[in-house]
């Protein structure tokens, strides 16, 4: 175990799984370079044969993924921003989501496809975008998403020995932030979550980037002596319900932060479901904290005021556990 | 118009013809053409009988191109097909039964009943699939052609795409990248003369052929009802990828002899083409000259009829089976999204 920063714990993992498993090859824009960090250095070590720098076409870089794994290699397909999986979706919504199914399982397809998503570095609408729930919608991609450079590191060495196409999701501006990373073979599970912190006034379910500000708000509120059970689903795809829908059976209470637009969300499909398999558990309304549905602003004034941020988490919370009894909540 | 020197054709046509292969060859390229133009007349016509579940897009009057390049290549060589893929499934040696009840959607389809017309693929064989998606398969055979060359074993993939598909994007970014990397990619448009209910030169700009030179790969247009001349520019096109040389762009001229999808007339307000078009056409199919090619070369009747016999049957029992197959537990539709 030893301090690292994500970009480090991400590129270990890589490396680790690339030394591993001779068939995994990666590609992308300037992933030789790696302006985020997270591929540094991986060409000197595996060589240009195996970590190919693309030019600017996420038409192709996607299908050509499909196609490369569909014939018998791993392929790691790095998109950088998350905003550029919109240039490359025809392949990932058209193919990569379905051509399994559509062959009637004659296929695997063992793709990892790596972007930062999510704003708050005033890079504006096109760069800022968390495109989770719309991934997660097309029903075949594994969504990854960790909230730190140990989780980051167990998960993508899971996803990089999954044999469907998994999508992971670091938040953007993230990547120097450090953490406990194991030092060994550490590989996690896919869809299984994380309890962060627990108490038995509240579940606060936070989605990759707002588990930070979650924890923030969750000392804000045990200052305020509203104990919180805090949930780091790590992987949206597949989700673990069971550790959320038992929590909730504890706390009574449920708030779901997302940094994606609230309208369809997946802190709108977790409400969903807890309200369809537990509502007899619970004692106050479901709280979504997300983005409301506008694109996100450049200017630091206005994209703080549309993030979620932990004085959100907080009121959200303290709107359901201030007060007691379903008829106060109408 | 392809001018004399982009369209490769032999040198006098009707004339005594050296053949590139054996008379053997021919009857075998035949026999397959034969299969497919009679697996597509039969579904046109269980289509019209109301006997599919779903749409199908038919082949008819591209045979030649189909065949001609498959037979360059085996198993372990890649294709990635079209809308219109029966054809390159039957030609890449995919089993007829399997196609027959795909389209059918029973349970003994090639994809068990959950791609049908669209989808038909047999990965052990090297078929990634025909694709509903106009220009999808093009990328597919550009990551196949990216294992090929990772692995270095000399396999070949083809991407077979329409003239419609030429105006996708993807088709620059497959040119471009697959220059650069030096994949062994052979890059096939037939170009049919429709994009779906449009006349091509009505979407098309200039030459699609031309889009490959700017790359500096080898590009061309070939008659793509000349199995002869389909034969050996593919094979010309794949031994390059083979021995490492890198990708090419073939352009195949030929002509849609059947609509878009079949009973589009039920459906269109308007005609794109006249019956007379349609018939003018028809006097260049690929079948009937090969059957010219076989005559010249001393094949006779009877010896014809033999192949048209033989593969008459093939496709009949595929076509019984099909019928006779069951449709799939309903189980499955829930399988598959996850490996």
């Amino acid at each position: 175990m030893a301090k690292k920063r994500m970009v480090q714990a991400i590129n270990e993992g890589i490396a680790e799984e690339m030394e591993r498993d001779p068939s995994i090859v990666l590609f992308g824009e300037d992933v030789h370079i790696s302006p985020i960090g997270d591929t540094k250095f991986l060409i000197d070590r595996f060589g240009a044969a195996r970590v190919l720098n693309t030019p600017i076409s996420e038409t192709v870089m996607t299908g050509m993924a499909v196609g490369a794994a569909a014939t018998g290699l791993r392929v790691i397909c790095h998109l950088f921003y998350g905003n550029f999986i919109y240039t490359g979706f025809d392949a990932i919504a058209n193919q990569a989501a379905k051509l399994r199914y559509m062959l009637g399982g004659q296929v695997k397809l063992p793709i990892l496809f790596m972007a930062m998503i999510g704003g708050g570095r005033s890079v504006a609408a096109q760069h800022s975008d968390s495109m989770h729930p719309l991934l997660a919608n097309l029903g075949g991609l594994n969504i990854v998403m960790p909230s730190s450079p140990g989780d980051a590191k167990g998960l993508i060495k899971a996803a990089l020995r999954c044999d469907s196409p998994t999508f992971f999701l670091q938040a953007a501006g993230r990547g120097g932030e450090a953490g406990e990373v194991p030092d060994e073979d550490y590989v996690l599970p896919l869809g299984r979550a994380a309890e962060l912190r627990r108490g038995d006034a509240v579940t606060i379910v936070a989605i990759g980037s707002m588990v930070k500000p979650a924890q923030r708000a969750c000392d804000e509120l045990a200052k305020l002596g509203i104990a919180a059970t805090l949930i780091d689903p790590r992987t949206v795809v597949p989700m673990d319900y069971d550790t959320i829908l038992a929590s909730v059976a504890c706390t009574g209470r449920l708030v779901i932060v997302d940094e994606a637009r609230k309208s369809c969300s997946v802190a709108s499909e977790i409400s969903a479901t807890v309200a369809e398999r537990a509502f007899h558990t619970l004692k106050a309304p479901i709280r979504r904290v997300a983005v409301e549905d506008v694109a996100i602003p450049y200017s630091p004034v206005l994209e703080k005021a549309v993030l979620p941020d932990p004085a959100r988490i907080v009121a959200a919370v303290q709107s359901i556990v201030q007060r007691e009894g379903v008829a106060q909540h109408a | 118009m392809p001018t004399a020197e982009t369209v490769a054709t032999r040198a006098s046509p009707g004339a005594q013809t050296a053949l590139p292969f054996s008379t053997e060859t021919l009857l075998d390229l035949y026999a397959r053409m034969s299969r497919i133009r009679l697996v597509e007349e039969r579904l046109a016509q269980v289509q019209s009988e109301g006997e599919l579940p779903g749409p199908v897009h038919l082949y008819i009057g591209q045979e030649a191109i189909a065949v001609g390049v498959c037979a360059h290549l085996d198993d372990a060589d890649w294709i990635a097909s079209t809308h219109r893929g029966h054809g390159h499934f039957l030609a890449k040696s995919g089993e007829t039964k399997k196609l027959v009840a795909e389209v059918y959607g029973r349970a003994t389809g090639v994809c068990g009943g959950k791609g049908g017309s669209m989808h038909v693929a047999d990965v052990s064989k090297g078929i990634l699939g025909a694709n509903g998606i106009v220009g999808g398969g093009i990328g597919l055979a550009t990551g196949a052609a990216l294992t090929a060359k990772t692995r270095g074993n000399g396999a070949v993939s083809v991407g077979f795409f329409g003239d419609g598909a030429a105006n996708q994007g993807v088709l620059m970014e497959a040119l471009n990248i697959a220059t650069l990397w030096k994949l062994p990619l052979v890059l096939v448009c037939e170009n049919n003369g429709f994009s779906e209910f449009s006349p091509s030169e009505t979407v098309t700009a200039g030459e699609i052929w031309r889009r490959g030179t700017p790359f500096g790969i080898p590009s061309r247009a070939v008659d793509g009802n000349d199995i002869v001349a389909v034969y050996e520019a593919a094979g010309e096109a794949i031994g390059r990828a083979r021995r490492g040389e890198g990708p090419s762009l073939l352009e195949m001229r030929t002509y849609r002899l059947r609509g878009h999808v079949e009973a589009e007339k039920t459906f269109l307000s308007k005609s794109y083409r006249t019956d007379e078009e349609v018939e003018a056409r028809r006097t260049a199919e690929p079948l009937a000259r090969v059957r010219a090619l076989l005559r010249e070369a001393g094949v006779d009747d009877a010896a014809l009829a033999g192949v048209e016999a033989r593969e008459r049957a093939e496709v009949d029992a595929a076509f019984e089976y099909a019928a006779n197959s069951p449709w799939p537990e309903v189980d499955t539709a829930f399988q598959h999204m996850f490996a």
